[in-house]
């Protein structure tokens, strides 16, 4: 497998020229994006800008026009049905609404991929069920409960053990902490950070919240106008003279949010 | 698979020396929990375990769980397990799984069928219960907002009610006259059929009219109504519901079962008397229709036959039962409307119940009406 590296990192997604549209409408008109082995990359841009559809294009939801997307050094056009499903299975999504099957318990939900793609005993599955509960700060209590008896944060907990149910190499977080309070959503991006360092994950996160982009991304990219017109560290998006940059990294709300962090540690040379 | 393929074992007097190999990853954890049970099972009597896991090249949750289960195993025998060589990044990993907590789910595997059984009859008669409760109370409320509304008639919401007549009224008016007009024929074919074996066919006159007029009019527009209008109720109330559109009106100060409960019910309450008048004359229609093109009995001798079998009571015992049962398919069908929760699978859940209740319903009711009239001589 061949695996490309840029500066000695392993580049696990490598998306090259993407156009995606729908109608007449062209939403991205080439995004170039890298997402190395690792890290937690945020990707944000304005509301109905085509973060989600790039995200969804990746993962295969939606049909591209042009442009070829790598995952794993494989170009998924070129991979064969078979070949395809196991690129998938090492990778797993937390949908934005959290996509529970409302009709099985969180056990169920929990081991429904694992039951389809591994031929495990129930008694291992129900032990592995707890344990992921576990590392998302549940417990087993919830296991018999239906996904429209918990609580939002509960359902992202939930969702986000069932995107680690067969151990992905890659998440994919659809606004993770959205319809989160600002506490719940602090417990969140904590969580992913922790679950990535035991993991060993690479986190691909769309997002809106700019406390979880000062707090847990390692590198940010920003999408405007259906290009990544940038990718780096939260320095060098607060650096950036882009007037949509500008207002979004250091606009009011903004300087709130960053502020705070930049109070926190002086010494960095942000 | 190769027998020792992820554990190679070493047994020294009671000391076990394992050492792990391969990858401990999700598509070998069948074979790795098989051999990690087997061992477990081979040495009860070890006192003392090391693992080293040095040679393994990968760990995931999967690998990283049966580690623990294989500690947790020799443990609870009293021996002392020992684990080296565990690459630091996988430390927390370990530590996540040494945390797991398992007596909720041991508790639960405790339970053994017959509990299981037990809890679901159980389960099932208090949901019953509280179905009856909430059917009570919605009554109750029903009855306040109506006492609220006689003393303050402007407030009643006109419009809903005939909007709500239209729907559940008017526009059943074809479906209905087409349906009891051929259970009339039906009926009225079959009797023939029958009495003309030993000669009665003129009864099947008789027959008809009584039916018709006591039971099947009303029963076939309730089963009808309950199936159109009140899952459609359940349907509305609960999609509103799910929406917190109800909330919303809550808040703005109005009372839901006033506003969206009451209207729909005195529709229903106004409108099945009325379908069971229409249905029970299309179904007399249809069988004097069958009467006379398959009996051979002429219209005027089916209508004279018809007056001296049947009396005016006859068909007030099915007028009287009309009114009753709207209540019963209104009520029931609103409080499932309420009932649904969050999911859109929770809509379908009461949608189903709140049909199969109030059919349930209207036919006990039916059987109590009956005992009813029959002793006080109707």
């Amino acid at each position: 497998m061949a695996t490309a590296t840029n500066g000695g990192r392993e580049v696990v997604i490598e998306a090259r020229g993407v156009e995606v549209g729908f109608g007449d409408r062209l939403v991205l008109k080439g995004a170039d994006l890298d997402v190395y082995r690792g890290e937690i990359l945020g990707f944000v841009g304005g509301s109905g800008a085509g973060k989600s559809v790039l995200m969804r294009t990746i993962i295969g939801l939606i049909r591209k026009r042009a442009g070829s997307i790598k995952v794993f050094g494989n170009d998924l056009d070129q991979l064969r049905d078979d070949e395809r499903r196991a690129i998938e299975r090492r990778w797993g999504v937390l949908f934005q609404q959290g996509a529970l099957f409302s009709s099985l318990t969180v056990m169920e939900n929990l081991q429904f991929t694992v039951r389809e793609n591994l031929n495990l005993p129930q008694r291992l599955m129900d032990e592995l069920a707890v344990a992921k509960l576990e590392m998302v700060g549940l417990d087993a209590s919830v296991c018999g409960k239906y996904p429209s008896e918990l609580s939002g944060g509960m359902t992202k907990r939930v969702a986000l053990a069932r995107a680690l149910a067969l151990d992905p190499e890659i998440v994919f977080l659809d606004e993770p902490t959205s319809g989160l309070d600002p506490i719940g959503a602090g417990d969140f991006d904590a969580l992913i950070a922790t679950l990535q360092r035991t993991l060993g994950l690479t986190v691909y996160m769309v997002t809106h919240d700019l406390d979880s982009l000062s707090t847990v991304c390692d590198r940010i990219a920003v999408l405007f106008g259906g290009k990544v017109i940038a990718a780096g560290t939260m320095e060098t998006m607060l650096k950036s003279e882009h007037p949509w940059m500008k207002e979004y990294f250091r606009g009011k709300r903004a300087r709130a949010a960053i502020g705070a962090r930049e109070a926190a540690r002086p010494a960095s040379g942000g | 698979m190769k027998n020792g393929q992820f554990l190679r074992e070493n047994l020294q007097g009671n000391r076990l020396a394992l050492t792990g190999a391969g990858a401990w990853t999700s598509v070998n954890a069948r074979p790795l929990e098989a051999q990690i049970d087997r061992l477990r099972q081979a040495h009860p009597a070890v006192t003392a375990v090391t693992i080293d896991m040095a040679p393994v090249e990968r760990l995931d949750t999967f690998g990283a769980w049966l580690l623990e289960r294989l500690v947790r195993a020799f443990e609870t025998h009293g021996g002392k397990v020992e684990v080296t060589g565990l690459k630091e990044d996988y430390r927390g990993l370990i530590d996540e799984m040494h945390a797991v907590k398992l007596d909720e789910l041991d508790r639960r595997r405790g339970a053994t069928s017959i509990s299981y059984a037990l809890s679901s009859i159980g389960e099932n008669i208090v949901a019953v219960g509280h179905s009856f409760i909430a059917i009570v109370n919605m009554f109750g409320a029903l009855v306040s907002a109506l006492l609220r509304v006689v003393t303050r008639p402007l407030s009643f919401r006109m419009t809903s009610l005939v909007h709500q007549l239209d729907m559940v009224a008017w526009r059943a008016v074809p479906i209905i006259l087409l349906i009891t007009f051929l259970i009339g024929c039906i009926i009225a074919q079959q009797g023939l059929f029958h009495f003309r074996k030993f000669g009665a066919d003129v009864y099947v006159v008789d027959m008809v009219g009584i039916l018709v007029l006591r039971e099947l009019g009303v029963l076939i527009v309730c089963i009808m109504v309950a199936g159109r209008s009140g899952s459609a109720y359940t349907a509305e109330l609960g999609s509103m519901k799910m929406r917190e559109e109800i909330d919303a009106l809550q808040t703005m100060g109005f009372d839901p079962i006033e506003v969206l409960v009451l209207p729909r019910i005195l529709a229903l309450i106004i409108g099945v008397p009325i379908l069971t008048f229409i249905g029970s004359m299309a179904a007399l229609y249809g069988g004097g229709l069958v009467c006379w093109l398959y009996g051979g009995i002429a219209p005027d001798i089916f209508l004279s036959r018809l007056k001296e079998s049947i009396a005016l009571n006859t068909f007030q015992v099915g007028m009287i039962k009309a009114p009753f049962m709207a209540l019963v398919i209104g009520v029931v069908s609103c409080v499932e409307g309420m009932a649904v929760k969050g999911s859109a699978e929770s809509l379908g859940r009461q949608t189903t119940a709140s049909v199969v209740e109030s059919i349930f319903l209207v036919i006990v009711m039916d059987g109590l009406f009956a005992i009813f009239f029959a002793s006080i001589g109707m």
